[in-house]
Order: C-alpha cells, then structure tokens, then sequence
C-alpha cells in the first residue's frame, strides 16, 4: 500500500471486516510494529521519528473505554498527564475540552452513569484536549444510535477542522459526510483512494436510478439491472443513458428517483472486482 | 526520554487514588491477604512465628502488589484500551509502569501500615537490618513488577491475566516458607522451595532479625539470587514486554 494524505480534514478507511484498517491505523498510531514497509506522518518515519512522532499525533483506539470508576474530568486530565502536561494546565484543559463537546455540566459525574454516546464524547474530548495535529479514530460511532452518531459526526466535522483526522469506519454515510478523501482497503490492500467523485470515476457507471417494485422495468442498453429482495429495482448506467432513461419513464408517468451513485455503490463494486481477482 | 513527574503522577492517579476513592472495598483485600497468613501462622504456633509471619506478611504485601499490577494493567489494556491510547503520548513505558506499580504500593499501604506497627513492637529490627530488609522488599517488589509488566502486555484478556497472576501468586508467595523458616517443611520439599525467590527473601529477612541462622556463604548467595532474579525479569521485561505490538 503507498498513499500520500494532505494535513487538514477526514481521511476515512473503510472495508469489510479483517481488511485491514485497524491494523494500518495501528502502525501508524505506533502502537503495532509494521513487518515492512515505510509509513510517515507530517515527515516523520513511524518506526524511526517513533518518540517525536508520539508528540503530534492522537489515538481513541477500537472498543476503547471510559474507565467506569473514573469521571470524564479524571478521564481527560490523566491522559493530558501522560502526554507531559502539567496538572493544573491538564484539568484547565480538560474542562475546557469537556465543555467544548457539549459536556461542560458533566465533568464530575462518573463515567459508568453516561450513556454510550456520552462516553465516546469523553474519549473524543480526551484527545480534543491534546495538542495533537493528527487525530485517530477507530470506529467511534459503532454501536451508537442515529442521533448519538450525527451529534458525534458534527464533534468530528468540528475537530477536523484544525486538525488532521484519520477515521475507520464501517458506516458508509459517515464517510461520505465527513470525509474529504475516503481510502477504501480490501485484504491489506488499498483498492480505492481519493475524493467521493473521484472513487466514482473509478466504477464504469456513475449514475442510479431506482424504481419501486410496482414499476415495469425499462430497457437498458448500457448498465446493469439489480432487483433487490423487496422487488424494487436498481438501475446503475452512464449519464447520458440515466437521462434518456429518466425522459422515457417521466413521459409514462413512472414513479423512480435518479442520483449518482453513493459510496455504498462504489464500495460494493470495487470490493466486489478485487475479490472476483482474487478468486482469479 | 525521562520519564516525566506528570506522566508518573497520571498513572498513580488512576491505578490507586481514583480507584480507591470509588471502590475501597479492594482496599480490604490487600490489607486481609498477608494478614491472614500472619494469622494463621501465628495461632498454629502459639505466637511462636510471629516474628517470621510479620516478615512473611512484608514479603506477601510487596510480591502481591507487583502480581496485583499485572491483573491492573491487563484490565487497562484489554478492556479499556488505555496502553494503546498511552503508547500514541510522548509518555514511556518505564512512566506508565512506574506510576502503576506506585499506585499499586499505595494500595498496600494499609497493610504495610498494620504490618510496621506490628514489627515494631515484635521484631524491632536495628537501623542496619531495617535498611536490609528494605533492600529485599524492594528486590521482591522490583522482580514482581518485571514479571507482572511483561505478562500483562502479553495476555489478551482478564480471565486469562487472572489466571496468571492466581498462579504466580499461589506459586511464589503461598506455597514457599515464607510466613515460616524453610526447617519446618521436609527435606525433598526444600529443594523446591529453593526455585522461588521469596524463598531466598525469607531467609535473608529471618537471618537479619536472628530467627534463623545463616552461614555468611548462605546469606551470600541468598542475596546474589535475589539480585539476581530482579535483574533477570527486568531485563526480560526490558526486552521482550509489548508496550509497542510485534
């Protein structure tokens, strides 16, 4: 894998379970000792810049966990210890941090009472804290509900906004929301890298219609045809082909919605193109 | 790089002070364990042991604190994740290790407490084998914290990091003559009992306070061991314990 990123916004990584992401934000969290390979961040080697590289850089590893007997102040405060920073300034800056996701008036309340969202804010403030420029995050809206995940996507939007944040996830929404490139792995192997518009151009067809289960299906002369399990179809072709497509089911009065592909799209597509190959 | 106060003072903070502040029931554990032996003992002797169980109880308290840091930082690392998000600081693993391992003395304060209280009034040690004696808790301590460091990076789970530290404990502090001298168990079992270094703490301790009698050659070569042993642990968790995963 050989990818050079930019210092500001999300770079997420997507991929199916044991493609690998955990494994590459660990290396590059200096937390794994890569087996070969090179990887550098702000142009620091990780194995060789490791102590200089630990300075700059941030980590709220996979199923991390507020320490239950702690509060989110206690939380914050002792990692800001670890990073070298004296007490007073630490629990300076970890109410502040607190205050700054929105949980001002729950410093002091002990991490086992919060709600699950909650936690994973105190985790988020806790390397909001730091003075960190890269941030890793390894799939910190797992296990949330919709309404703890958007708060927790604007807290992200926000700290990317100074900072550079290296997310993994496996909601595809949250990448296309958040990320300004999106690196999409398969065993290891970087099958997709770039902005959303340009993994598009990476798949033959960059348009999708879609048509409930009670509508005839049209003729396609270029693209594929899905029917998914509730009888709905799916229509993925070029853009001059979804344009004559769409005028011909506007003129029959046919219900469908037309968009370019999402990410979920590409995903599935590319992953499914690099197993096909493996297979080969 | 020198491990800084700060970085020592955060492990302190959350392996001892915020944890006992909000469960002190685990305070009761580590006073109860080395003081029921010196119980035990000191009742089936008719308090003619105390003297070697008070020892005993020195020794329990500091080996059980280091095995009780292996349980402490494996439950840190496996169910919170916290060794990786310190191992991504400019923090080191000598700070890290260093400010748990205190955190786990202040744990065992209570006990060290009850314990000096009642040499004092039982061994009253001179200054001289009150320092010796200091130097082998500290040995002890030093060779409990290697061991219990280096296994907890390598366990992957609490059931597993318990099962270790249950053992090490059972192995090295309850099964040698430590609450007693090593003359009360037969001969076979001697040699045995020899493989454990808090063997070697015991006698060097029973010695010191005249409850037993050591040739300078035996207290020679008690010391070398125990040296010995702490150095080897710490050098093994030097080379071979994962702050940073292979």
């Amino acid at each position: 894998m050989s990818l050079d990123l930019p210092s500001s916004g999300v770079f997420s990584l997507i991929g199916m379970n044991g493609a690998g992401k955990t494994t590459l934000v660990r290396i590059l969290a200096t937390q794994l000792q890569p087996t070969s390979g090179r990887a550098s961040i702000n142009g620091m080697d990780v194995m060789k810049d490791t102590r200089k590289l630990r300075d700059h850089i941030a980590c709220v590893p996979q199923e991390a966990r507020a320490a239950p007997f702690m509060t989110p102040k206690q939380t914050v405060l002792s990692y800001l210890l670890w990073r070298g920073v004296n007490y007073n300034e630490a629990a300076s800056k970890a109410v502040e941090s607190l205050s700054r996701v929105g949980l001002g008036d729950q410093v002091d309340v002990f991490n086992r009472k919060l709600s699950g969202g909650t936690k994973r804010k105190v985790l988020v403030a806790t390397v909001l804290s730091s003075d960190a420029d890269v941030i890793f995050l390894d799939e910190p809206t797992t296990g949330l509900d919709p309404i703890s995940r958007r708060d927790l996507w604007d807290l992200l939007a926000g700290l990317a906004k100074d900072r550079f944040v290296i997310l993994t996830t496996h909601y595809l929404e949250e990448a296309e929301r958040l990320a300004s490139i999106i690196g999409i792995l398969h065993r290891g192997k970087l099958i997709g890298l770039g902005t959303l518009d340009q993994l598009r151009a990476a798949v033959r067809f960059q348009y999708s219609l879609m048509l409930p289960s009670s509508q005839a299906v049209p003729h396609v002369n270029d693209g594929e045809v899905t029917v998914g399990s509730m009888g709905q179809t799916q229509i993925l072709t070029n853009e001059d082909e979804a344009r004559d497509i769409s005028r011909a089911l506007l003129e029959n009065g046919t219900k469908f919605s037309m968009s370019r592909i999402s990410l979920d799209d590409v995903f599935f597509r590319l992953v499914h193109g690099a197993a096909e190959e493996d297979r080969r | 790089m020198r491990p800084s106060g700060w970085q020592v003072m955060a492990g302190i903070l959350v392996n001892a002070i915020y944890a006992m502040k909000n469960y002190p029931i685990v305070m009761v554990n580590t006073v109860l364990s080395p003081l029921s032996f010196l119980t035990v003992i000191t009742f089936v002797s008719r308090g003619q042991l105390i003297g070697e169980a008070i020892e005993g109880g020195f020794i329990m308290s500091m080996f059980q604190a280091g095995m009780s840091l292996q349980g402490d930082l494996s439950h840190f690392k496996n169910d919170f994740k916290l060794q990786d998000m310190v191992v991504s600081t400019p923090s080191t693993p000598l700070a890290y290790v260093t400010g748990m391992a205190v955190g786990e003395i202040i744990y065992s304060v209570p006990a060290l407490a009850v314990l000096v209280v009642l040499a004092s009034i039982y061994i009253h040690p001179d200054a001289a084998s009150a320092l010796q004696l200091l130097a082998v808790l500290l040995l002890m301590f030093l060779a409990s914290t290697a061991l219990g460091f280096t296994l907890s990076t390598f366990t992957s789970d609490i059931i597993q990091s318990f099962g270790f530290s249950s053992l090490i404990s059972t192995l090295f502090s309850t099964l040698p003559p430590v609450y007693y001298p090593i003359t009360y168990i037969p001969l076979p079992f001697r040699y045995l009992a020899y493989l454990s270094p808090t063997t070697y703490a015991a006698e060097i301790s029973q010695n010191l306070t005249g409850m037993v009698q050591l040739s300078s050659i035996d207290i020679v070569v008690a010391w070398v061991v125990l040296a010995s042993v702490s150095f080897v642990l710490l050098l093994i968790s030097i080379k071979k314990a994962r702050w940073r995963e292979i």
